[in-house]
Formats: C-alpha cells, structure tokens, sequence
C-alpha cells in the first residue's frame, strides 16, 4: 500500500511445497485479529528484509476471499530474478515475523459479466482461485483453462478438478496440449469477460485473439505484474528532497529512493498500478520505461517514469521526488 | 449535413460518432427513423459489403413520421425486422441478445432515446457500454425522467414541459441516465411555485 496506509504486522503460520518451483505461504495476523476480507483479484505486497536489502514483491492472494483467519500466496522460484522468490523459498519458515501492506485489487471480476472465462498459464493461476472461490459463492458462472508446462509442475489442478469438475480445463504444454482459442472465443455467450493472466506472450495472444474475433477491449482483463528487471548501476538526483544517490544493479529506482529516506508513492511495484508516476526534470540520457502504464508518447518523451520498474542510462536523471 | 452536432455540455452527456463495419461474428442494427440512413451509409462502404450476409437490422419509423423501411430493406441483409415501436420491438431484441455470442456487434441510430434504449438492453447482457456503435440522425426530441414521480415521458421537444405523469413543469437538464435511458427533468417552480418561464423548443 501506498505510504503512510497501515500494514499488517503477520506471522508465516504455514509453508508448503506444491511442487518444485512452488511453495504456498500463510500468513496469520500477529495479534489474532482478523484479517481484512478482500476481493478475488486482489495482491498484497510482501516486505523482505533480505539480509539488508529490503525487497517488496506483490503476489496474488489465492486463498478464499471470506477466509479472514489468514491470506495465502504461491510463489514461484525465479532462479534469475533479482532474489525475491528465492528469498521466499529458502529463507521464510513457519514462526517468522513479516509485514504485508492491504489488500489492493487491480484485476477485479466485472460483476455486470454474465460469464466469467478464466485463461491462466503457470503461476497466474493464484488470482483465479480466490476468483473462482468468489464467483461459487455468489453463484456466478465461470469456465477455468489453465495451461502449464507439466503434469508434475501443475499446481493445484487436482483440487480445481475436485473442486470445479468439468469447468475445469488443463492443457499440458509437453503433451502438446493447447487452449484452442479461436473456438473457445467464438462459442461465448453475450456477456463473456475473459481474464487472463500469465505470461506477457500468453496476454497478448488472447487480447489480440478477442479483439480480431470482436469482443469489446473492455470485456477483456489481464494482469501481469512485472518484475524489476535487473541493470547496470545509474546515478539520480532528486530536486524536492535535494538527495544524490547510486541506484544498484540489483535494486529498482523506488527501492534505491526509498532507501535513500525518501518516502515515495506506490501500490502494486509492478508497473501496473500508476500509483508512482514522477515527474522527470532533466534527462540526458534515455528512460528504460519497463512499465504497462505510460503511454508510448509519454515514454517518448522522457518527462515521466514509473520508479518501480523503470531504469535510466546516461549522463544526469533529475526526478520532481 | 447529416451528422448531428451538439453544443459541448457536463460529461454525463452522450456523445456519438459516426457507424463503422466492425469485425464481428455477426452484426445487430437498431434504428429508427432517419437513422436508418446511417445504416445505409455504412453499407455504402466497401469493406460492409462481406457483412450483409451476417446482419440484421431491426426498424422502426420515427415519432415524426419519417419512414425508410424501403431503403433498408433494399439492402438485402440476412434478417430485416420492421417493427411499430421500440416497445414492438423488445421482445425480438431480447431474444436475439440472449441467443447471441461474443463477436456480435451492435450498431444504434437515430433518435438519442432509442440509441439510449439499445445501449442499456446490451448492458443488461452483460457487454460495456463503449461496445455499442451509436450515430445520431434525425430529431433531438429527448425521452425524459421525471425524477419527482420517475415516470418517463418521450419526445419531449419543450423545455421547460409538463410531466406526462404527474404534471409538475420540468426543466430538461443534460444529465442523463445511461440505466434508464433518460435525460432528467427537475420540477423548475419548485421554490417559487407558479413561476414557470414560457416553454422554448429547444429539441427538434
């Protein structure tokens, strides 16, 4: 959550190895009180204190949205990433203190959707079974296909399958099996909204799809947080809070500012939300814009950045921070 | 000139474009009036051609009168619907949006009423309101709500006008429901009863 909203001080109740690239984590509140009910769709944002460096990922909640005994994530091991997942997967155990911001949901089920059709590849299942958690209790409509690279890395698709039955629909990518989009889009009923989430190929792929076949853009919703990608080290200069500093290879422009004492706002650290946009005073040099919230003119013309995921290589960057 | 201009208003005014062939599984036209011209436009493009074995128009004549059953019907699309009125009308419309998949495409022109009408039944269905195609064409007339009795009174041409329902003298504002289709008319002696400005036409 963005600053000065409170965050929930919470104990890790539970680690589980689903396979071997996921563990699920609970959280339960550190003094018992319950946890806010939220809306499937919605992320949290995870404080590390990375041996030093403090690391904020966002991660889908997957655990029943009317569950306010604890909140669940899966997190996928990333062995090239900058070390958050890994510092999920070998640091946090049951019994740790960790500090998660609120509920924020940026990819929320359209409630005026007569049918809900899931399209989840990989890891973007979590926000699907919060989702579909949701749509059963209020009765609602929904078909799940869930593409993965195998039987043995398919997380949770023998309770979906026990769970949903047959609006359940795994697609194997080392058997050759594939969501065929072109049919399933054409059969819908008027009403249909697609959500998608995976990776940036998969999202692409069916919002091209959908928009060649006539659905309306806006009964198309995806998510895809990204992470910040890793880069050679940059100097920034912040003119309002007249500090200087060295941005790491492995740290993002938010994570150096914020570092540096200057508390920033932000939401979902993924260039997603455009919660952190900031204006950009001088630039000699070129803005590597990594996020899906600028548009292409605004990217062009170097006057904005999203610090969250966003990188800069040149002589001088001067940010309105 | 056939497309409407209007005067720049508060943005819960609507405002329309002009028709184009969408790509689509299937295309739904609603008119009436002299929206049936905008129709006819759009079939005047080339790339419409391909379309007319996948649409279906459903007319109604306008309330002044203005008929152009002839001129859609000469168009040879796969269904072509004239009905008396939108109420007439509504149970095809129902069950050609209940029947429908996702790839149909919707088209509205003519009156802001009944553009309105078609918008709200595809919102019902379940799709956004931007993914219906709205022209204006033809009469400003405006259907409007009373927000005192909420009775809806249709082609309303005079500003300020007496409620069909309950009477009041209703000054017609630009606010307008996207719900229920309306522009909305506000009792405009209220504070002072009696003191009622002479009505103007200001919807033709």
């Amino acid at each position: 959550m963005s600053v000065g909203a409170p965050k929930i001080p919470v104990v890790v109740a539970e680690v589980v190895e689903v396979n071997a690239l996921i563990k699920r984590f609970r959280f339960q509140r550190r003094d018992g009180a319950a946890m806010p009910v939220f809306s499937g769709g919605s992320h949290v944002v995870v404080e590390m204190d990375d041996h030093g460096t403090r690391r904020m990922n966002p991660y889908s909640l997957m655990s029943h949205p009317a569950d306010t005994l604890g909140y669940e994530i899966s997190v996928r091991r990333d062995e090239v990433g900058r070390g958050g997942s890994l510092y999920m997967h070998t640091h946090v155990r049951p019994g740790m203190e960790m500090v998660l911001s609120q509920p924020v949901n940026l990819f929320p089920l359209d409630a005026r959707a007569k049918k809900h059709l899931m399209i989840a590849g990989g890891i973007g299942i979590t926000p699907f079974l919060a989702q579909m958690a949701q749509v059963e209790a209020m009765g609602g409509r929904f078909e799940l296909h869930y593409s993965v690279r195998s039987p043995a890395l398919g997380a949770y698709v023998e309770h979906l399958q026990e769970q949903y039955g047959s609006r359940v629909h795994v697609y194997y990518d080392e058997l050759k099996q594939q969501i065929d989009l072109k049919t399933l889009l054409k059969s819908q009923p008027l009403g249909t909204h697609i959500y998608v989430c995976g990776p940036k190929g998969m999202i692409a792929w069916v919002k091209a799809t959908a928009a060649a076949m006539g659905w309306p853009a806006l009964a198309v919703h995806s998510e895809e947080f990204l992470a910040p990608p890793v880069g050679l080290a940059f100097e920034v200069q912040l003119a309002a809070s007249g500090k200087s500093f060295t941005v790491q290879p492995n740290q993002s422009l938010l994570e150096a500012i914020e570092a540096a004492g200057v508390e920033a706002p932000y939401l979902c650290r993924g260039g997603a939300c455009g919660q952190c946009e900031t204006d950009v005073l001088r630039c000699d040099g070129h803005i590597e814009h990594n996020d899906h919230w600028l548009t292409d003119a605004q990217k062009a013309s170097h006057t904005k950045i999203m610090p969250c995921v966003s990188r800069f290589r040149g002589a001088a960057l001067i940010l309105d921070r | 000139m056939t497309k409407t201009m209007f005067e720049p208003s508060i943005t819960s005014r609507p405002v329309y474009g002009v028709l184009s062939p969408g790509v689509g599984s299937a295309h739904l036209f609603v008119a009436d009036g002299e929206g049936a011209d905008a129709v006819c436009d759009l079939f005047a493009k080339a790339e419409a051609a391909e379309m007319k074995a996948a649409s279906h128009i459903i007319y109604m004549p306008g309330a002044n009168g203005c008929d152009k059953t002839a001129d859609l019907q000469a168009l040879g699309v796969a269904q072509f619907y004239r009905a008396p009125s939108f109420a007439s009308a509504q149970s095809r419309l129902a069950k050609v949006l209940a029947d429908a998949h996702m790839g149909l495409q919707i088209y509205a022109a003519g009156t802001e009423g009944l553009m309105a009408q078609v918008a709200a039944l595809a919102q019902a269905a379940g799709l956004p309101y931007e993914a219906v195609q709205m022209e204006h064409r033809g009469s400003l007339a405006r259907r409007v709500q009373c927000v005192h009795c909420k009775g809806v009174t249709e082609n309303v041409r005079l500003d300020p006008f007496h409620c069909s329902h309950c009477g009041l003298s209703l000054f017609v504002r630009d606010h307008f429901s996207r719900r229920l289709a309306a522009f909305q008319g506000v009792n405009i002696d209220a504070e002072d009863p009696g003191q009622v400005p002479a009505s103007v036409e200001r919807f033709k």
